[in-house]
């Protein structure tokens, strides 16, 4: 058990080079308290899976140091780092029985008979393996395997971490939320810390207490799912996160006020002047965008172009001039075609300049 | 329902491939069995003599001879190419450049004609020219494979190690190279050691391939013909007189058409039991304590 930090890691597959976009992972810096409950967020090639293995030690950093509590540990091999990880796809081994599978990693670590058999029999118990324990694994379905892989992942009581890299990929939905609530419980029980790494954010959301979100090999914003959601730091976590995502559009910045499609809004804040050559985006939660009557005081005129009814509520896309909009609406009497008047809540209007988002002063 | 139409030109698009393996395996074949329940006097007159050809070639102690010897090369064969095979197939580099220069040096052999193969090794040997021989000879070893049995079976054993032994490499390494890396830092996680790596992993993912190579190394042995023609031509003595060698001096030395038809029939069935012994025990191996326990 320890705090794993990261101290200026990079990586770059072809070695050590002068040239930014050669690293898979750009410099960062980050704590993994002990015992918490992390999930890694991002599109597939963002950099996830080789943090990961940066961690766990089947990769050498490039560049940065790893440390486990005060240990420098970024030599260390794998074995010796004590760390469990779970892949993609289930990884068995095909001439062992489920047992042995799952006493696996205790066996090669030297642990004895009476140690092993009562733990992996409870483990078993609770992955719902207990029934084919004398069958050989690869006989056993896609779910079962990569529930062996799970459980080869939980044997052990004392890691420093466990590491799931998309654990569920091959698991259909149902089983999936049961497993995710295991995890959940599992982690609650025994305090272990887990990090567990996703492109889906539903999985993200409800596993982790705390969310790192990566984007092209660099951490763009580390938060609950709530600041997430409500602050994205990042236009990327802003699009990435929510469904449908933040609305962004470029804008012309003026203290308080900005201009957008020629519909000026009066701001909470004051910004302060950029350069000129910055890239300027507002962005706004679907959320926290409303619709009313055309002509409305206060809104700005659009026109409904698409309405996708999802149920509990309606997707609404309106062109203010000739920029797109999604708006989440719960009621609406509109069809496509229709005018309306666009309102945007200033308090959830953010500004970001070159995708990073900037905070205002209080008028 | 939809009635079925029945095409009888079908068989039309089946008859040349019927034609050919009629004149190419079946009539050969079955010229063959003709002989072996036949015997003449000649002027083309044949009569029938039942089980008697395959009576006397059973309890013939030249057969027994034969059939030890045949017996015996194989199993040296198999128990040196395929674990040679296997470890340097694992120890042949994963990625970069050495994998094209591994792969084109380990094919080279296999390209080599078999009777190139033979005159290659006859004159490597001789000990008044060849390089092997003549250094062996110089340096104190009594080695001579046109008169010590022994010289003559390492001599061909040896040759077929080298020129087969790229086969398993080449089959191993495409097995291995099919195993996901997944399952190498799975293992690294789990804490196994090299050898545990070989026995639940690479082993076990090699086991289809490994078949392939036992069964095309066990049969391409048991018909072993050329290269102990070429080099030693059955020599010293009977000792390198392998069943094919024989079974070629019966037919066309002797002109014994009636007992070499039945020595190749009994050949040939011996291969095919034997190959079926393989593939069924080979296919099975990892299964069998998978009824046991629960």
């Amino acid at each position: 058990m320890a705090n794993i930090t990261l101290k200026d890691i990079a990586h770059s597959y072809t070695g050590a080079s002068d040239n930014p976009d050669d690293y898979a992972l750009k410099k960062l810096n980050l704590t993994w308290r002990d015992g918490g409950a992390y999930a890694l967020l991002g599109p597939s090639g963002c950099g996830k899976t080789t943090l990961l293995n940066i961690i766990s030690g089947l990769l050498v950093p490039t560049k940065g140091d790893v440390r486990f509590n005060d240990e420098n540990v970024t030599k260390l091999p794998t074995e010796q780092r004590n760390i469990a990880q779970i892949f993609q796809f289930p990884v068995i081994y095909d001439t062992m029985t489920v047992f042995e599978n799952l006493a696996f990693p205790l066996k090669n670590r030297g642990r004895t008979k009476e140690e092993i058999e009562p733990r992996v029999i409870e483990l078993a118990k609770m992955l719902d393996l207990d029934k084919n324990l004398h069958t050989k694994a690869q006989h056993l379905t896609a779910d079962a395997k990569q529930k062996i892989s799970l459980g080869r992942g939980l044997i052990r009581q004392s890691v420093n971490a466990i590491l799931f890299d998309e654990p569920l990929t091959v698991i259909d939905p149902q089983l999936k939320w049961e497993l995710r609530s295991q995890l959940k419980y599992l982690h609650k029980q025994f305090g272990f810390t887990m990090i567990y790494v996703t492109h889906d954010q539903t999985e993200a959301l409800t596993f982790a207490d705390e969310v790192i979100v990566m984007y092209e090999g660099a951490i763009v914003q580390v938060g609950t799912p709530e600041d997430l959601f409500e602050r994205p730091e990042h236009t990327f976590v802003g699009y990435f996160i929510g469904s449908p995502g933040m609305n962004i559009a470029s804008c012309a910045l003026k203290g308080d006020r900005i201009v957008v499609e020629g519909a000026e809004i009066e701001l909470d804040y004051t910004y302060p002047d950029q350069k000129s050559t910055d890239k300027v985006k507002v962005g706004i939660r679907p959320e926290h965008l409303n619709l009313t009557g055309p002509d409305t005081p206060g809104g700005f005129p659009v026109t409904i172009t698409k309405i996708d009814d999802i149920g509990r509520y309606k997707i609404v896309r309106v062109t203010l001039n000739n920029k797109d909009f999604n708006v989440v609406m719960h009621e609406l009497s509109a069809n496509a075609g229709d005018k309306a008047s666009l309102h945007f809540d200033t308090s959830h209007t953010h500004i970001y300049v070159n995708d990073h988002l900037i905070s205002g002063a209080a008028k | 329902m939809i009635q079925k139409q029945v095409n009888q030109k079908a068989w039309f698009m089946v008859l040349p491939v019927f034609l050919l393996v009629a004149f190419s395996a079946i009539i050969p074949l079955m010229t063959v069995v003709n002989y072996a329940f036949q015997d003449t006097f000649g002027n083309n007159v044949f009569f029938w003599v039942g089980m008697d050809w395959f009576r006397d070639i059973i309890h013939s102690e030249r057969f027994h001879d034969a059939f030890f010897r045949q017996i015996s090369f194989s199993a040296i064969i198999l128990a040196i190419e395929i674990p040679l095979g296997i470890a340097i197939a694992l120890a042949m580099p994963k990625k970069g450049w050495g994998v094209p220069v591994c792969l084109i040096t380990m094919a080279l052999p296999l390209l080599i004609p078999w009777n190139v193969v033979g005159t290659i090794w006859q004159i490597f040997g001789r000990v008044d020219i060849g390089l092997l021989g003549y250094s062996l000879a110089s340096m104190g070893f009594d080695y001579n494979y046109t008169q010590d049995p022994v010289a003559a079976w390492i001599t061909i054993i040896i040759m077929d190690v080298w020129h087969w032994t790229s086969l398993v490499v080449l089959l191993s390494y495409a097995g291995l190279s099919s195993i996901p890396d997944a399952y190498y830092q799975a293992a690294k996680i789990d804490g196994a050691s090299k050898i545990a790596v070989f026995r639940y992993i690479q082993l076990p993912k090699m086991q289809r391939v490994l078949l392939i190579a036992v069964l095309l190394r066990f049969m391409d042995s048991f018909m072993i013909y050329t290269e102990p023609f070429v080099i030693t031509g059955g020599g010293p003595g009977n000792s390198t007189t392998f069943m094919s060698i024989d079974l070629v001096k019966m037919a066309i030395g002797q002109f014994d058409l009636g007992p070499a038809a039945a020595m190749s029939l009994l050949y040939f069935l011996v291969i095919l039991l034997l190959s079926y012994v393989f593939y069924t025990v080979m296919s099975n191996i990892g299964e069998e304590s998978s009824n046991g326990g629960a």
